[in-house]
């Protein structure tokens, strides 16, 4: 994986300086809450209803034992002894103090890592293919030009004041991996019929309050001109996107407002001059780059394991995992192994301090000493002996890592909700974990398969319900009342598609009652080996709709005191999520 | 007092905002240096550039292309940062110095304040009117931040990857030999 150089170093340390300034000139008063809030949002750091919560950046979310470790110490020292893993590829820490963040970032530091621009209306974190290097169907490997990106997004003077957030994915493999259709700019670096890589470029995707789907500005930029391509994207959102409404804000409005073509005539305009200019990258930069990110040691070795059959044969629960966590590696008698943050019952993304560093020992020993952290919230060991699966599994599945339900039903993904956020309308995990616990039974959700749900507390979609192939939204009807829209047929990868709402809303316990029926549909109509969301493509919302609205739910609705009052002490395991 | 060139010096120009009773076309402009808003130049453009010194800002809505042919006639082109969070004034930067070449004094003015002054001298400015109500030897302090930087911009033409030599993967390049 990359390594700063002095360079790197220099830089993140004088950040480091910087920021501890800031908080000391927020903290004698110097600087009203008002300035202040730009600054702490560009290093990441949020007010949240409690307490401050630092979302730290895990650059295309690779990071190594040492690193793991580090957000394990900072659990303990300065936290509540957890972590949260998030869609973005990063952590977050929930309940820090203002004073002490500037010693956070210099811990981090220490470990080459940073909080920079993790928030604030800038260039974020870069996201990309969580099984980039290892994944059979890669065309280009993208992390050299995460990287590289990295480097020219950071601190770019230019857009450091954007009119709202940017989110840039990239993805290498024919499949995408990255949603790179939900962002600003999503990159998809490819070879074109020469064999010449370059970028297929997307703009003006996003979720939120107007979900869409980005659009094609540019079939392939070849890759000498990608930061120059993405300067003139960005430069034309700098100056011409509305900065007058914070929810028409994003690029995707822009896009639409101008349509893609005059868009792209604007950007193309801008970019004639930066094309060959001193932004060209080089083939020696990039090379330079890419040797962080070659093969790790491999041994040589084959496919076939008879112990591995064996042991698949007596045990069901390992079977179950290796059919569900186990993806094939590119290279023989290696394997990509996911380690669940989703056992049902508990809070999606959240790892305890000691999780990780039982995790960051588990990635030294078995997978060169990195990890990678999955926009789905779970953590990635990219490259495990397959001889080595059972012992793995062995000592993962003490720390309850190894729920066997990547990619199922219970693989939820959940905004924090009503509890923790002034956004949400309706409450989020206990939604998560009532319909996990509903649906825990791993011979059903082998049985239904691939599935996405995903649920979010509110229209702003942190829990990216748009693409969910089953999407769960809080709405408020009057007075504090939760309620819930379903919506069908969302999806990420290359058919990505935002879901539609299927009807009036439910109250939060016809909920489970409602997934049921659905999934009801899809078992009465499949076809062979069909999944969830092409039989939604096939038969489209109608039998669906039809079947939930048929009768009418009888289960029994909580009686709650008085509903203007959140109890999130009820949940052992407070949480939070990227919200802005 | 303003920073100029990374040193606070006297300042003796007078920046003139129209109140709502004034239009672009009749106000009438004070003798001495005096930096006008971009509609007063369109406007009085015949009278003012009579004068040996004149100067002019930029709202950051506006558009530097409408000074196009003028620019080498302004002794100093200002941008009013209405709120320091409004990035367009850095994008109005870039245009007029890496496209329209202007080469004077390119002054920051309105809420300019100490933690926006690094990114700002990036993109060319090379004058700040800092906030009246804060110090200006801290804001100063701003200029100094970071001493190396990653990309192109106006104060560095190449990114940092074509002006030194960066070392790759030391394992990688164990492995190669």
């Amino acid at each position: 994986m990359y390594r700063y150089d002095e360079y790197d170093q220099q830089i993140v340390d004088e950040r480091v300086k910087q920021y501890r300034d800031q908080v000391q000139r927020r903290l004698s008063g110097e600087l009203t809450e008002e300035e202040f809030l730009p600054l702490r949002l560009q290093n990441g750091l949020y007010m949240q209803i409690h307490a401050y919560m630092l979302r730290i950046a895990v650059p295309y979310g690779l990071i190594s034992s040492k690193q793991m470790r580090m957000f394990a110490h900072i659990a303990r020292k300065y936290d509540r002894n957890y972590g949260h893993f998030t869609t973005r590829q990063n952590i977050q820490f929930n309940w820090l103090k203002l004073e002490d963040t500037p010693d956070i970032l210099a811990d981090l530091a220490s470990v080459e890592m940073h909080a920079i621009q993790t928030s604030g209306n800038c260039v974020r974190n870069i996201t990309s293919d969580e099984f980039a290097g290892v994944a059979q169907d890669e065309v280009v490997d993208p992390r050299p030009y995460a990287e590289i990106l990295r480097q020219w997004s950071t601190f770019h003077p230019e857009f450091a004041y954007l009119p709202r957030k940017f989110k840039i994915a990239i993805s290498g493999g024919k499949e995408d991996r990255a949603a790179v259709y939900a962002h600003d700019i999503g990159l998809s670096v490819t070879k074109n019929a020469q064999g010449g890589i370059g970028f297929r470029v997307l703009v003006g995707g996003g979720l939120g309050r107007t979900p869409i789907i980005g659009s094609e500005i540019c079939e392939f930029v070849p890759w000498q001109h990608i930061l120059t391509y993405v300067e003139s994207i960005l430069r034309i959102y700098n100056q011409y996107g509305r900065r007058d409404n914070k929810y028409k804000a994003r690029i995707k409005i822009l896009v639409k407002a101008l349509g893609i073509d005059e868009f792209k005539r604007q950007v193309e305009a801008d970019w004639a001059d930066l094309k060959d200019g001193p932004g060209t990258l080089t083939s020696e930069e990039v090379n330079r780059v890419a040797t962080f990110f070659t093969d790790p040691d491999y041994e040589k070795l084959t496919d076939h394991d008879s112990q591995l059959n064996e042991f698949k044969a007596d045990s069901r629960s390992f079977s179950n995992w290796m059919l569900r966590n186990v993806k094939a590696h590119r290279v023989p008698g290696y394997a990509i192994v996911v380690l669940s943050l989703k056992k049902p019952g508990s809070v999606p993304g959240d790892a305890t301090a000691e999780q990780m560093e039982v995790i960051a020992d588990l990635a030294e020993r078995y997978s060169f000493g990195e990890l990678r952290i999955t926009h789905k919230q779970n953590l990635v060991l990219a490259d495990v002996r397959q001889k080595d699966l059972i012992r793995l599994w062995q000592e993962a599945t003490a720390q309850e890592l190894t729920a066997p339900n990547i990619g199922l039903l219970t693989d939820i993904i959940s905004c924090p909700g009503a509890e923790f956020c002034t956004l949400a309308n309706a409450r989020s995990i206990p939604l998560a974990q009532l319909i996990a616990e509903r649906f825990e039974d791993l011979d059903f959700q082998h049985d239904i398969g691939e599935i996405s749900l995903n649920i979010s507390g509110c229209v702003n979609a942190c829990g990216q319900h748009h693409i969910g192939n089953i999407g769960i939204t809080g709405v408020e009807k009057k007075d504090h009342d939760e309620w819930y829209q379903v919506s069908l047929g969302g999806a990420e990868g290359n058919l990505s598609s935002i879901g539609k709402i299927i009807g009036p809303s439910f109250t939060f316990n016809q909920v489970p009652e409602v997934i049921d029926r659905l999934l009801q549909v899809y078992l009465r109509e499949r076809l062979e080996a069909e999944s969830f969301i092409d039989t939604v493509r096939r038969i489209g919302h109608v039998p669906f709709k039809e079947h939930v609205y048929a009768t009418d739910f009888t289960v029994a609705e909580e009686e709650i005191a008085d509903k203007h009052v959140v109890v999130p002490a009820q949940y052992s395991v407070p949480y939070y999520s990227p919200r802005f | 007092m303003i920073i100029k060139n990374k040193k606070i010096i006297a300042d003796d120009w007078i920046v003139l905002r129209l109140n709502e009773l004034e239009s672009a076309e009749n106000v009438t402009v004070p003798e001495g240096k005096v930096i006008v808003p971009l509609p007063v130049w369109l406007q009085q453009r015949d009278a003012l550039q009579q004068r040996a010194e004149i100067g002019v800002w930029l709202a950051s809505a506006e558009r530097p292309e409408d000074l196009k042919g003028d620019i080498q006639k302004f002794s100093v082109i200002a941008v009013d940062f209405e709120k320091f969070s409004d990035g367009r004034g850095d994008s109005i930067a870039c245009n007029l110095r890496a496209r329209f070449g202007y080469t004077g004094e390119w002054r920051a003015i309105g809420d300019v304040l100490r933690d926006q002054l690094f990114y700002m001298q990036r993109v060319g400015f090379d004058a700040f009117a800092i906030r009246p109500d804060r110090n200006i030897e801290d804001a100063l302090k701003g200029l100094t931040d970071f001493s190396e930087v990653y990309q192109t911009s106006f104060d560095h033409k190449l990114p940092l990857f074509r002006r030194v030599q960066r070392k790759g993967n030391p394992v990688a390049d164990m492995v190669n030999e």
